[in-house]
């Protein structure tokens, strides 16, 4: 039975790699994102948190990019280059985990919010559409305001301002799986809630989810890189923090553009990838928008 | 922040009542039960910040001191001057009480009435908001909808990366490159535009102030509508999308009309209502926008005063301040929805 279910997995991934290999911008981005984390992965191997270090700079301050330092130096001589590959670490860690409980509480409440029809599922409809509506930006300024800014409270912050959409979503899928006539056969042969969610929605669910999750790190970084530079971030050296400090000594005035290019072009870059992976899986995953050709 | 690129998910429900009563009635029922739901979000708001507001680690007194030197004596007075000696649910209800009456109290920052600040501060963030949303709203809809009429063609693939590098740049990243260039001057461009604020030191008066404040705007609107257009863009294109493989609009050809007409008058108009009520419902997005704008150019408005508090940290500013641009918001959702169901003859017939 075991040797079924997986057998008939990897078809399923097979068809799915089939697709996803023909979406050419998915491809470019996926390759994006693992030169990305395979570089921070691989950062300690190298480097150490020093380069960050303030009175360990050993260039002169403001220099313009040089053989020495290809990226220029910030205010304290340090290399950006180093910064910058550096931070992509807590960029990364927080993008990352800030999706992974964005969509956490996403799928938990959507789909129970599907499963239960009665007044449970109306109450957590309506707190969901309240987290809709409220600015999340603004909201997760005060939350991380509110409770310091350490990395684990600007994860907070970022979760729990961004998961209603992904509720929805979810909620919406589940909807349409109970919906199905196995369902109901698994509850005439004694199904429970648990047996139902975990056993039959979730897996259906679980692709959806993939493609959600890749969008959200995408809007995490976006997120945390914004926090940081409006004053609210974990001290340390993130490519918000980056350019929050390039902001405040200056760089705009005195024509430091590399300051502020190098790290804003490292978050687009990681973005963009993210949202084209996520797109391409979303195009491949679903068959409403591959009907459509969005 | 949502993605933009989940757009094609109905926000709005269809609320006809179907009973054969007369629309407006239905219409009427529609709009009570939306304000009731506003009401109920914004009593959550309230209550929500008291709570919150609560979880601040330590003593809330030497928070709000911001670490100043005090004695016993005057911590104690201090705590009874705000309240909080008193049990927590008569300082709930305190609480309650002021926010209706808008006592939102006074900034340790600046010494006054947070409300009189946030009054003195509103204009400005209605005008750069105003302004940038109207940007966007225009050439967003306008681009989304010569996007999605013809989709996979050049000008839809360049829409879409457009709005898809757009989407993935921070505003605030924008605002700053912006800012060196246009502002600062790079090279061999001279500065053109003025780096912060909203007027000159020495604004002359009548019309030439109006010029100042201006040239003041271009760059913070500039980046605000950049990134909301990228958003509308999706929006309408995906919405368009939706209406172009429908039968009326086959049927529109069939009976020969041309191209331009089926698009203006059959497509376009279905597709317009869902996009313009998302438009409203991504509110909140406009207004974190709004909020790093501000900062960036230092632009006098609500978004910056919010800005000072985060980073003093000055919190019963922060607490007023939030509660108002929540609110507002809530209060924006609910009138796109109400307007809507009246726009929307599918709704209201049903």
């Amino acid at each position: 039975m075991t040797s079924v279910a997986w057998t008939r997995r990897r078809l399923a991934f097979g068809r799915f790699w089939d697709g996803f290999r023909h979406e050419r911008a998915g491809v470019i981005g996926l390759a994006v994102l693992v030169a990305a984390v395979v570089l921070a992965l691989a950062a300690p191997l190298f480097i150490g948190e020093s380069v960050t270090n303030v009175v360990k700079g050993t260039g002169d301050r403001m220099a313009a990019p040089s053989l020495d330092y290809p990226f220029g130096t910030d205010e304290s001589g340090r290399s950006i280059l180093l910064m910058v590959w550096w931070g992509s670490r807590t960029s990364l860690l927080i993008g990352f985990l800030a999706a992974l409980l964005t969509i956490g509480i996403g799928a938990v409440v959507g789909i129970a919010a599907g499963h239960f029809r009665g007044w449970i599922g109306a109450v957590l409809m309506r707190v969901t559409d309240w987290f809709l509506v409220l600015p999340s930006l603004v909201t997760a300024l005060v939350l991380a305001a509110i409770l310091g800014g350490s990395t684990l409270t600007i994860i907070i912050a970022i979760g729990v301002t961004s998961w209603p959409s992904t509720a929805r979503l979810i909620r919406a899928q589940t909807l349409a799986v109970e919906a199905r006539p196995y369902i109901e056969r698994s509850k005439a042969l004694g199904g429970g809630h648990w047996h139902i969610t975990t056993r039959h929605v979730l897996p259906n669910v679980a692709p959806l989810l993939l493609a959600s999750t890749t969008l959200e790190v995408a809007s995490a970084i976006v997120t945390e890189s914004t926090l940081a530079f409006l004053g609210v971030s974990a001290n340390k050296t993130s490519w918000g923090t980056m350019l929050r400090a390039s902001y405040d000594w200056g760089a705009v005035n005195q024509g430091a553009w590399w300051y502020i290019l190098i790290p804003g072009l490292c978050i687009v870059a990681v973005v963009m990838a993210f949202t084209l992976c996520g797109r391409a899986l979303e195009s491949v995953l679903n068959p409403r928008l591959r009907k459509a050709g969005v | 922040m949502t993605t933009p690129l989940d757009a094609a998910e109905p926000a709005v429900q269809a609320a006809g009542s179907g009973d054969g009563r007369p629309a407006y009635r239905g219409t009427l029922r529609y709009a009570l039960s939306k304000a009731g739901g506003a009401l109920l979000s914004v009593a959550m708001v309230i209550i929500g910040t008291f709570f919150a507001f609560r979880l601040l680690p330590g003593d809330p007194v030497r928070a709000l001191a911001q670490g100043r030197n005090m004695t016993p004596a005057q911590l104690d007075l201090e705590r009874h001057r705000l309240g909080l000696d008193k049990p927590l649910i008569e300082q709930f209800f305190d609480f309650v009480g002021k926010t209706l009456r808008l006592d939102l109290g006074t900034s340790y920052e600046y010494k006054r009435p947070v409300i009189d600040l946030i009054g003195d501060r509103i204009g400005a963030t209605l005008l750069l908001a105003g302004t940038g949303l109207a940007i966007a709203v225009i050439f967003g809809l306008w681009q989304g909808i010569r996007a999605g009429w013809r989709p996979g063609s050049r000008f839809d693939r360049f829409s879409t990366g457009v709005s898809l590098v757009l989407w993935s740049v921070p505003t605030f990243w924008l605002g700053l490159l912006l800012l060196m260039t246009f502002a600062a001057g790079i090279g061999p461009i001279p500065g053109l535009f003025p780096t912060r604020g909203i007027e000159s030191v020495d604004a002359p008066d009548g019309f030439a102030y109006l010029l100042d404040v201006g040239m003041h705007m271009v760059l913070p609107c500039l980046t605000l509508a950049a990134v909301v257009y990228a958003q509308y863009l999706m929006v309408m294109r995906s919405s368009l999308l939706e209406e172009v493989s429908q039968d009326y609009v086959t049927t529109a050809r069939a009976k020969g009309l041309r191209d331009d007409d089926v698009r203006r008058r059959h497509a376009v108009p279905n597709a317009l209502l869902p996009t313009v009520t998302l438009v409203f419902m991504r509110i909140g997005f406009v207004v974190g926008g709004a909020v790093t704008v501000e900062a960036v150019f230092s632009w006098p408005g609500l978004g910056q005063l919010f800005y000072e508090a985060i980073r003093v940290p000055d919190f019963t500013l922060m607490q007023g301040t939030f509660m108002l641009i929540a609110v507002a918001v809530i209060l924006m959702n609910t009138l796109a929805d109400v307007v809507y169901h009246v726009l929307d003859p599918r709704v209201r017939s049903a």
